[in-house]
């Protein structure tokens, strides 16, 4: 799985990333985690809140930290 | 009934005697932070809730449908007034809208309003001011955002938009990228709200699925809430502090009637203290008892709330110099209008 955390580096976006990589382990989903801090990828995905998570390129999420259960469920493997 | 409150705790469990000027300090510092606390949880929820009914992907719809014919600075801005605010989403945001083809005077509508008035600062205005002043603040920050989005949209500024800028916004504007990824910005796993016509996760139309959203947003508001908790605490420490021991008066001076310029000078020093605005606005609480003109504080605290460096930082990647100035000196300069506005009233 590839996962990408669109942020700047403000305390929302830390924590959303923190957040992904703990449900990553915790889960033992096999993926790649990359922050993207650079404003004119970021705003390539079209996201109108940061941070964001995208999900092998595809924007799960927009805008907030979500709850565990749901960034669990948005970071599980479809197949 | 937080009289009572508070009265039970202080002057019962610690067992203060009431007299005392520690005692009335300790008491206010307990009144208002479970006044403010209380408000705090609330708001955010509150707010949480109509923002999760009405995400920002879907307010950009509605406005660049055109079907809001001349209303379209009023609504951005009080649109912009029920988003939460964060600096860091400031650029996708108003790359987003120009992608949309909102212009760009309707697009800072938005962005003047939105940082003004969030739930943060409106929970507590209500618990440090009444609701009355909290109407106000909203009312004016709402006003400012409409008629400074309009005057800034009829001035010719898109020529100092960044160039990439503009080039990103064109491009998707040809493909349509916009619209697509309005629905792509939706949570999936969230249960959002009523899907979308023809949408990915269209399962009958019943609604949103209110379980799961509900948790979602408490789960959400009390993560706000509990982050600004300390600057609450600690400015209504310092507030109990002037409460007790600061005769009224003390400021007239400098910020009383006495200064004319007292309004532009609570807004330049309001400007670096940003990051704690949620700390702020109980000490000026106690100023205000302590005989500061309300529009003079009011002034201050917009400027505190609404002019952020940390956003002014952010903008300067997709504003050149002279726009950034534009946008920022015109919102200083209403805010100012606005603190002697308040200050003639009342």
């Amino acid at each position: 799985m590839d996962v990408k955390i669109l942020g700047t580096g403000c305390a929302n976006c830390r924590a959303l990333e923190e957040a992904t990589r703990e449900a990553l382990t915790e889960a033992d989903v096999d993926a790649t985690v990359e922050k993207v801090e650079e404003m004119e990828e970021i705003v390539g995905y079209g996201v109108l809140g940061l941070p964001a998570l995208v999900v092998d390129g595809d924007v799960a999420l927009a805008g907030r930290v979500p709850p565990p259960a749901e960034l669990a469920d948005l970071l599980s493997p479809t197949d | 009934m937080w009289d009572a409150i508070a009265d039970l705790l202080v002057y019962g469990l610690i067992g203060l005697e009431p007299a005392t000027r520690a005692a009335q300090s300790v008491h206010f510092f307990v009144h208002e932070v479970l006044k403010i606390g209380f408000l705090l949880v609330v708001v955010t929820h509150l707010m949480g809730l109509i923002n999760a009914l009405l995400p920002v992907e879907r307010v950009r719809e509605a406005i660049a449908s055109g079907r809001l014919r001349g209303a379209e600075h009023l609504a951005a801005s009080s649109f912009g007034a029920v988003t939460p605010f964060c600096s860091c989403s400031s650029i996708p945001l108003f790359i987003g809208f120009l992608q949309a083809g909102i212009p760009l005077g309707v697009t800072f509508s938005f962005l003047i309003t939105s940082p003004l008035v969030n739930e943060v600062a409106l929970a507590l205005f209500l618990g440090t001011f009444g609701w009355k002043v909290t109407v106000l603040y909203a009312a004016a920050g709402i006003v400012l955002g409409t008629i400074l989005g309009f005057v800034l949209g009829r001035m010719g500024l898109e020529r100092h938009v960044e160039e990439w800028v503009r080039k990103a916004a064109a491009r998707s504007r040809e493909t349509g990228a916009g619209r697509d990824l309005a629905v792509a910005g939706d949570p999936e796993g969230g249960g959002p709200p009523s899907p979308a016509p023809g949408g990915a996760s269209g399962e009958g139309g019943t609604g949103p699925d209110w379980g799961p959203l509900l948790r979602r947003v408490s789960s959400e508001a009390t993560e706000i809430a509990g982050g600004i908790a300390p600057y609450v605490v600690a400015g209504v420490a310092v507030g109990a502090a002037v409460h007790g021991w600061v005769p009224a008066g003390a400021f007239d001076r400098w910020l009383g009637e006495g200064n004319p310029l007292a309004v532009p000078a609570a807004v330049a020093a309001a400007v670096p203290m940003y990051a704690g605005a949620s700390g702020v606005i109980p000490v000026v609480e106690s100023l205000v008892a302590k005989g500061i003109p309300l529009g003079t504080a009011l002034a201050f605290m917009m400027a505190v709330v609404g002019l952020s460096l940390p956003e002014a930082l952010m903008l300067k990647k997709v504003m050149r110099p002279r726009l950034l100035a534009t946008f920022f000196g015109s919102v200083a300069g209403c805010i100012v209008l606005v603190g002697y506005g308040f200050n003639l009233v009342f």
